[in-house]
């Protein structure tokens, strides 16, 4: 405040005129850098500096049981992962088949359940409840009672099949009770984005498609679904990230047995059973990278529909 | 004719509501019905318990693995949840009235986070943690699900800030409000809806989380329910803990369910308000 | 209670866009000034640049002497009633009321004093329990004229305060509007774009447009003598009518027929170094009359004769629509006034100038028929189309 009036004071000159301007404006600017200063430091302390920290130990052979034996060895530890058919690539491909599967079942499921809790008259707050739950419950809470469902001699869906089948332990089964799993925690959250995209197509648009001559099927796809197009992308993308990077379900399930790993899995296991740390943080930096390759492609696919910009108003 | 369409597309709609409604409803109803079985009833794949006990739950709640537990996720997911807010708000305020550069920086950052494998995190933090002193302590669970809630707690309340008319703050100045006392005195109140919203996607985050909890946790120091439950053993070697593990879930999951409840359409709006906004 | 003074005050936005260009505005204390015009003419950000809400990019703003650019709107001492009325939704109508003081820590007794006093003043203490979204449209704009008029302040800055009100609603809150501010004497810019309310309400105007104070006077003046084409057409109700004419001699050559003016018009336009040949005449609708009602001033104007196209009766006023032939007069500062009434090419469609005039009640005039009608000379105004300039002023 002095500072002004001893500005006020003196004479008036151009240049001066300016610094004032320019000092407010650098006022709000540093109200803004303060406010987001402890937010932004949270988030990169905690992913930015440990994911340059795991690049840093992929590049060492640095095994937990012999830390003795630690050295700088370049990129060996990545040539070792990706030379692992049997680990890295039948893992990749495990989460692949779970990651297009489960968000394409999602999609379609998600979609219904939106035009049903778009279109109901009775009890909406009841089906936003029920779709809530599943989003909410702890998923190894919801992975217990899908794992007891199909054990056999405990499980009601288990009792169902021939006696002897054990459906946990064969590959194929597993990964499909896996994908139930996915699919009954997440739908929800699929459709609550698509519901949101829902309504956004006004009314009066439905109301002229019908008027033109467009039956309920056309309707859908002609005009609702291109409107939603924005509110798709988001939500596929999120889902199909999300999946990819699926551990809970898989761990209570199978712990990764029958061949069910997923990348994250086969992450953990190098770290915790395996204990080799190069190899593990390796495995995490081709993670990372698979994700951002998801991310760019589906940004692209899309193009200016990016999830980014509707940020801005 | 229109009448008899009509007439069918309710029965129509009712019925797809009632699916819905089973379909979430028969997983936690086999949760439920493990958890109330005797011992002796456990194996019998009945889908409504024969002998009613609540033994299940005294067991539990007797063992300091699963209360210990139980502390443990209350707390940190209390604590991150209020140092994830408030992180939001500040930030959050700032995207949605502020100009400054290094803006959309920001909001791509945290678009980044909220699409990061945790598990890429798990193998560096882990040996991070082990040397800084944070492995197995409370601290070193919050600071990651602080980073990772974040994301979501700014996108929701910078929606919600957005609603406010921007010339109430300008009352506010007018009435002789500082910057700060606008802020908390007439954003804030008026944001209530959208901190709570905030609070509870934040809090379910954390309550959720697994990955961190069994990769950074060795002990019942800072190991919460959903890792404590991958390491639940039944009373005895040859009894399986399944109705012990029933029980627990199902107590984690009460406070779900009543939250969900009571905050419904606000999880909703919270939800999608950061990622659909035309 | 304060002075207000804008000197070659000036805005401009980071992209470069003018907002407010090399404003002078003198208030006194106690005066009601009202800034009237189009939107986006400036007068919001003048009015925000007044309060603090804006920086001012060029020259002083000075409230009671004292240079105020820097200062917070918080250290200004000035009261606002913003346009949606800003009412905290939080907060009953007692504390939206209070917030001012309370955040300026005046003792709680002195604050229920003065919340109680303003509340029977505005016929509010029945809601002062109440929540703004419990309150009609009227009543909300009560209660933000009571937060500011709790505060005592140096200054009221009110900005539209009466558009979200119905029309109805609109007149009975102006003659309130204006009882308070005359009963509590307190130095008031109000902004607004309707010229009704600016009329009615003001001691002073400045019409506004393009960023730049056109005109500052009593209303009556802006009324009678309009310093350029704008403020000729936008003050006024219904708009002055322009034509094309030309300057021969000491005769105006107009669609109207052949003019006369009188002396001192004619001399205004001889002092001047140099009066283009093509003019722009303007002459208000309540300038004519039905030739036959005139009476005594007679004289003093001159008789045309007319098809009306359309007759609007009011009860009090007849409005007689009628075509003159020729082209329709063109300047820079006309199609703002058109853009602004929102009628851009209207009178272009017809053929020729469509010229408005109000009659007298009794007038016989009928649609579709030719009367004589008459209009005041020394009523005319001569504007140069370039500039815009009154040149009989």
């Amino acid at each position: 405040m002095s500072q002004a009036e001893v500005a006020a004071e003196a004479p008036v000159a151009e240049p001066r005129r300016r610094r004032v301007l320019s000092e407010r404006a650098r006022a709000e600017r540093k109200l803004g850098w303060l406010l987001c200063f402890p937010a932004a430091l949270v988030m990169v302390a905690v992913t930015a500096y440990p994911i340059g920290y795991a690049v840093y130990l992929s590049l060492e052979r640095y095994d937990l049981r012999f830390p003795a034996n630690t050295a700088f060895v370049g990129l060996a530890n990545y040539w070792t992962v990706l030379k692992s058919v049997d680990l890295w690539w039948r893992a990749f491909g495990v989460t692949t088949l779970i990651t297009v599967v489960s968000v394409g079942v999602e999609f379609v499921l998600g979609m219904a359940v939106a035009l049903v809790m778009y279109r109901t008259l009775y009890g909406r707050g009841l089906i936003r409840t029920s779709v809530l739950i599943p989003y909410g419950i702890v998923t190894v809470a919801a992975a217990f009672s899908w794992q007891y469902a199909w054990t056999p001699g405990i499980g009601y869906l288990a009792n169902l099949l021939p006696s002897g089948t054990a459906p946990l332990t064969g590959t194929w089964s597993a990964i499909g009770i896996i994908i139930l799993a996915e699919v009954w925690k997440t739908t929800p959250f699929m459709s609550l984005l698509l519901l949101a995209g829902l309504s956004l197509v006004p009314d009066g648009l439905l109301d002229a498609a019908k008027v033109d001559g467009a039956n309920a099927w056309q309707r859908f796809t002609r005009v609702t679904l291109p409107i939603m197009k924005p509110a798709i992308l988001v939500a596929l993308l999120f889902r199909t990230l999300d999946a990819f990077r699926i551990f809970d379900n898989i761990f209570i399930l199978t712990h990764g047995a029958a061949n069910t790993r997923s990348v994250s899995i086969l992450d953990y296991d190098q770290l915790f059973t395996a204990f080799n740390l190069g190899v593990g943080n390796a495995m995490s930096v081709l993670i990372v990278i698979a994700v951002a390759l998801i991310a760019f492609i589906y940004i692209k696919a899309f193009g200016t529909a990016a999830p980014g910009q509707e940020v801005r108003r | 004719m229109a009448l008899q369409t009509t007439g069918r597309q309710r029965w129509g709609w009712i019925g797809a509501d009632l699916l819905i409604i089973v379909i979430v409803a028969v997983p936690l109803w086999w949760l439920i019905s493990l958890s109330f079985k005797d011992p002796s009833t456990i194996t019998n794949g009945s889908f409504w318990p024969t002998k009613w006990t609540l033994d299940n739950y005294r067991g539990i709640f007797s063992t300091s693995l699963f209360t210990r537990a139980l502390i443990n996720s209350i707390g940190i997911g209390l604590i991150s949840t209020f140092i994830s807010v408030v992180l939001a708000s500040f930030a959050a305020y700032a995207i949605a009235r502020l100009e400054f550069p290094g803006k959309r920086v920001l909001i791509g950052a945290s678009l980044l986070i909220a699409m990061f494998p945790p598990i890429s995190l798990v193998t560096p933090l882990f040996n991070l943690w082990r040397i800084i002193g944070l492995f197995d302590t409370w601290p070193g669970l919050i600071i990651p699900y602080i980073t990772f809630s974040l994301p979501l707690s700014i996108y929701t309340l910078s929606a919600f800030f957005r609603e406010i008319p921007w010339e109430l703050e300008r009352a506010a100045q007018i009435d002789g409000a500082t910057p700060w006392q606008a802020f908390t005195r007439v954003i804030i109140p008026l944001a209530m809806p959208g901190v709570v919203t905030t609070a509870v996607l934040a809090f379910l985050y954390a309550w959720n989380d697994f990955v961190f909890a069994i990769s950074l946790t060795s002990t019942n120091n800072s190991r919460t329910v959903p890792a404590a439950l991958a390491f639940f053993t039944g009373a005895s070697q040859f009894e399986q803990p399944t109705g012990s593990i029933a029980a627990a879930a199902v107590i984690i999951t009460i406070p779900i369910i009543i939250l969900v409840m009571i905050f419904q359409r606000r999880i909703v709006a919270g939800l999608t308000a950061g990622a659909v906004k035309g | 209670m304060a002075e207000i003074k804008l000197e070659h005050v000036t805005k401009r936005f980071p992209d470069g866009a003018e907002a407010v260009k090399d404003a002078n505005l003198d208030i006194g204390d106690g005066e009601f000034v009202i800034l009237v015009g189009p939107s986006g003419c400036g007068k919001s950000t003048t009015l925000n640049m007044i309060a603090g809400l804006e920086d001012i990019t060029e020259g002083d703003l000075f409230i009671d002497g004292e240079r105020a650019n820097e200062k917070a709107p918080k250290d200004r001492d000035i009261a606002m009633v913003f346009q949606n009325y800003a009412l905290y939704p939080h907060m009953s109508v007692r504390d939206n009321m209070a917030f001012s003081l309370k955040l300026a820590k005046v003792d709680p007794e002195t604050i229920n004093r003065k919340v109680e006093e303003a509340a029977r003043i505005l016929d509010l203490t029945q809601h002062l329990d109440r929540k703004p979204a419990h309150l009609s449209g009227g009543q909300r704009q009560r209660v933000a004229m009571g937060r500011v008029i709790v505060r005592d302040p140096k200054a009221f800055l009110m900005d539209e305060p009466l558009s979200n009100l119905d029309a109805k609603l609109r007149v009975q809150m102006r003659t309130e509007v204006s009882r308070l501010q005359k009963q509590l004497g307190t130095t008031t810019i109000y902004v607004t774009h309707d010229q009704v309310e600016a009329m009615t309400l003001g001691d002073r105007v400045a019409v506004m447009s393009g960023g730049v104070i056109q005109q500052v006077g009593p209303p009556q003046e802006l009324y009678e003598r309009p310093r350029n084409l704008f403020v000729a057409g936008f003050i006024g109700s219904p708009s002055m009518n322009f034509l094309p004419a030309t300057i021969e001699g000491s005769r105006l050559h107009t669609p109207l027929g052949e003019l006369e003016l009188p002396d001192d018009k004619r001399r205004r336009l001889e002092e001047r170094s140099s009066v283009p040949r093509q003019v722009i005449m303007g002459i208000r609708p309540e300038d004519f009359e039905d030739a036959a009602m005139v009476g005594d001033k007679a004289e003093r104007g001159t008789i045309t004769r007319a098809k009306v196209d359309v007759l609007e009766s009011l009860g009090s006023d007849k409005y007689a629509y009628f075509t003159v032939q020729g082209e329709r007069a063109t300047a820079a500062q006309l199609e703002e006034v058109a853009r602004d009434v929102g009628v851009d090419e209207v009178s272009g469609t017809h053929e020729g100038i469509q010229v408005t005039a109000r009659l007298d009640a009794a007038s016989k005039a009928a649609e579709d028929q030719e009367i004589e009608v008459w209009f005041d000379l020394g009523k005319v105004h001569v504007f140069d189309p370039d500039s815009g300039e009154n040149l009989t002023l």
